[in-house]
């Protein structure tokens, strides 16, 4: 087959685990289509094959954490026509951004013992921070439909459907009980963005925010009923530093709950 | 309407009844820790001997030791569930040797049998006819569905903290729209329905159950009993020249209040039985040549509600999307249906998760501390 008019998908990889990347994998059924709508140039997880930019597509799944990533990700934009972030290490820092909040020095240390060898970055930054992105889907990790979804409008360039409010608007629309109200559980849905489908609520769980921020979170707000419910400001701090720890609205919140909490 | 009264047993020859007419039947049930509205095969799956207590922000089921079915206000869902689902598809288009062919999706013939409509619930119903099908477009997937709904209305015996149908004249009395109506009377070892007939169709379901005229004393216990529910609400909505209140409010320094406790989450949407905005999305398959409109619900608190081409959303800070909401339910929804867009069910008010209460948002907006 010839790839001549096909646009070239290629997928990077940064400081992750690779769960995203598996996400497209696990598409089993669409991948097929996919690889015939796209050329897929550059994607290690799957297969060996490096083709040479220019690139139509980048997915770029994982963090900036190295010298080396900030000179990767530059090229990698210069090579992209449009560039995709997929997943929280991308989008927020992921949940290696928990060393921002720490010195990287001194616990690298303790861990290693020759810590000489240990090259990195102070911080783990998103993507966006470095360069201009085009999209940002928010998950840890994404949801598949959610993936395929961004890669159908891009080829058929057209907005993605992928709405930015609460978790809570999922939640109702599959008709769950809210946990928060029926049983006093605390749940980060109404700060966390939608795409995961309320998995947690669905399971009488809170929501952990593994999808990161929605549009206009009001963490304060829902700060003060977590509290009323029995949080103290250590739970608020962890709670908002999980994975998506560096993206603005939750780092805000945690350090304005670290800093009362002292 | 002359009242008739049946037997608790006879609830189940009820259900057998409308199941028998190809009514799907949809009624109370409890699920993970609230009473919520689903397919149900029979009286036993209703909640047998659960009651509820509600207030801002919180939800609890408590038990009775009475066996009564109905003695529980409205809980998370709203009949609009069914009549107006989240997810509608509006048509199809496909690709086939070059030409398009589009499909438009006919409505849902599903017949269902809704058990146990509360009366704010019904003027709910009544508020979405208005936005439905009063226009020259008529709604004609929401105009199936209601048309082929029949309505077993049931009247409160017990009210919750969050109700204030009394002060939107909705409740909590059944007065009209149902096919027929129901009042839980338990007294004396006995367990009986007053039942009346509201339709045609209700008479006719009614020759199927075995039930006698009313009592004089069973008729007066009912009434007792609906006066008592009225006397339980305490919740209290001043409706008085609420559209002037508004209008000459929109910069009142209380919307800021409001947006820092606002997680503009859109629970209250979601949950109130006359909200019925919605989005719509186009999807399509890999393929390229087949693709589709849904409709879903959406919200005034969505970022994108208020998105314009080349200017972004209008409505950007929480104030302004709180204000919309509030404004548009009280006051302009008036102005373009001719009736209050509340019912007073309080599904709103305990569903927010951090217990935001319309009424005492309208009570500080007239500058009254509640
Ligand atoms: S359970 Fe959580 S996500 Fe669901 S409505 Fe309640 S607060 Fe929102
Ligand atoms: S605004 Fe609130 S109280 Fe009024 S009908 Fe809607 S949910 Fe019920
Ligand atoms: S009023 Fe309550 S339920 Fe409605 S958007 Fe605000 S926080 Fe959410």
């Amino acid at each position: 087959m010839s790839h001549s008019s096909t646009p070239k998908l290629a997928v990077w990889k940064f400081a992750s685990c690779d769960g995203c990347q598996l996400s497209l994998l696990d598409c089993e059924d669409e991948l097929l289509a996919i690889s015939e709508k796209l050329e897929i140039a550059h994607f290690l997880e799957a297969s060996r094959l490096q083709i040479a930019g220019p690139y139509d597509l980048s997915l770029v799944e994982g963090s900036i954490t190295t010298a080396q990533d900030l000179e990767k990700i530059q090229k990698i934009r210069q090579q992209s026509k449009y560039l995709v972030c997929i997943g929280a290490c991308a989008t927020s820092g992921g949940i290696q951004a928990l060393r921002n909040f720490q010195d990287v020095k001194e616990f690298s240390s303790a861990v290693y013992a020759k810590p000489h060898y240990i090259e990195t970055l102070k911080t783990s930054t998103s993507i966006a921070s470095h360069v201009l992105v085009d999209f940002e889907l928010q998950g840890c990790p994404i949801n598949k439909k959610q993936l395929i979804e961004v890669i159908l409008a891009f080829l058929q360039q057209r907005q993605p459907n992928i709405p930015s409010y609460s978790v809570c608007v999922e939640c109702k629309q599959a008709g769950k009980v809210c946990v928060m109200v029926a049983s006093g559980t605390p749940c980060l849905g109404p700060v966390t963005h939608a795409g995961c489908g309320a998995v947690c609520p669905a399971y009488h769980r809170g929501c952990y925010a593994c999808y990161g921020p929605m549009e206009s979170p009001n963490t304060q707000a829902l700060s003060r009923r977590w509290q009323d419910l029995g949080a103290s400001r250590k739970d608020l701090v962890r709670v908002f530093r999980t994975f998506n720890a560096y993206a603005n609205d939750f780092h805000k919140i945690s350090e304005f709950h670290e800093k009362k909490e002292k | 309407m002359t009242a008739f009264s049946i037997d608790r047993s006879e609830l189940d020859s009820l259900f057998q009844a409308l199941k028998k007419r190809g009514y799907e039947v949809v009624g109370p049930t409890l699920q993970d820790q609230a009473i919520v509205y689903d397919y149900i095969e029979s009286s036993a799956e209703l909640p047998v001997g659960m009651s509820d207590e509600q207030e801002a922000g919180s939800y609890r089921l408590k038990k009775r030791s009475d066996g009564a079915l109905f003695a529980y206000a409205v809980g998370p869902h709203a009949w609009k569930k069914f009549l107006h689902p989240s997810h509608q598809r509006l048509w199809t288009v496909k690709k086939q040797k070059g030409d398009l062919q589009f499909i438009s999706e006919k409505p849902n013939s599903i017949r269902y049998a809704f058990i146990g409509v509360r009366a704010c619930d019904i003027a709910a119903m009544q508020v979405q006819d208005k936005v439905f099908l009063s226009g020259t477009e008529k709604n004609y997937f929401y105009k199936e569905l209601r048309e082929n709904t029949f309505i077993v209305g049931v009247n409160c015996s017990h009210a919750v903290s969050t109700c204030f149908c009394t002060s939107m004249q909705t409740g909590p009395k059944l007065l009209s729209g149902f096919d027929l109506s129901l009042t839980e009377l338990i007294e004396n070892e006995r367990h009986i329905f007053l039942l009346k007939c509201g339709s045609k169709k209700g008479e006719e379901v009614l020759q199927e159950l075995s039930y006698d005229q009313a009592k004089p004393a069973e008729q007066e216990a009912a009434q007792k009993l609906i006066e008592n529910t009225s006397q339980q609400i305490n919740k209290n909505l001043d409706v008085s020249n609420i559209q002037e209140l508004f209008y000459q409010n929109y910069e009142h320094s209380h919307w800021e209040d409001v947006a820092e406790r606002c997680l503009s989450c859109a629970n209250c949407t979601m949950v109130c039985p006359t909200c019925f905005c919605t989005t719509v999305e186009d999807v399509s398959d890999l393929s390229g040549d087949h693709s589709e409109r849904w409709q879903k619900w959406d919200s005034c608190f969505s970022l994108d509600f208020s998105y314009t081409h080349g200017t972004g959303p209008r409505r950007s800070s929480i104030k302004s999307r709180y204000r919309q909401w509030l404004t548009h339910k009280l006051a302009t929804w008036i102005d373009q249906f001719g009736s209050s867009g509340c019912v007073g069910c309080g599904r709103c008010i305990t569903w927010c998760p951090v217990g935001i209460d319309l009424t005492q948002e309208v009570a500080a907006l007239r500058g009254i501390q509640k």
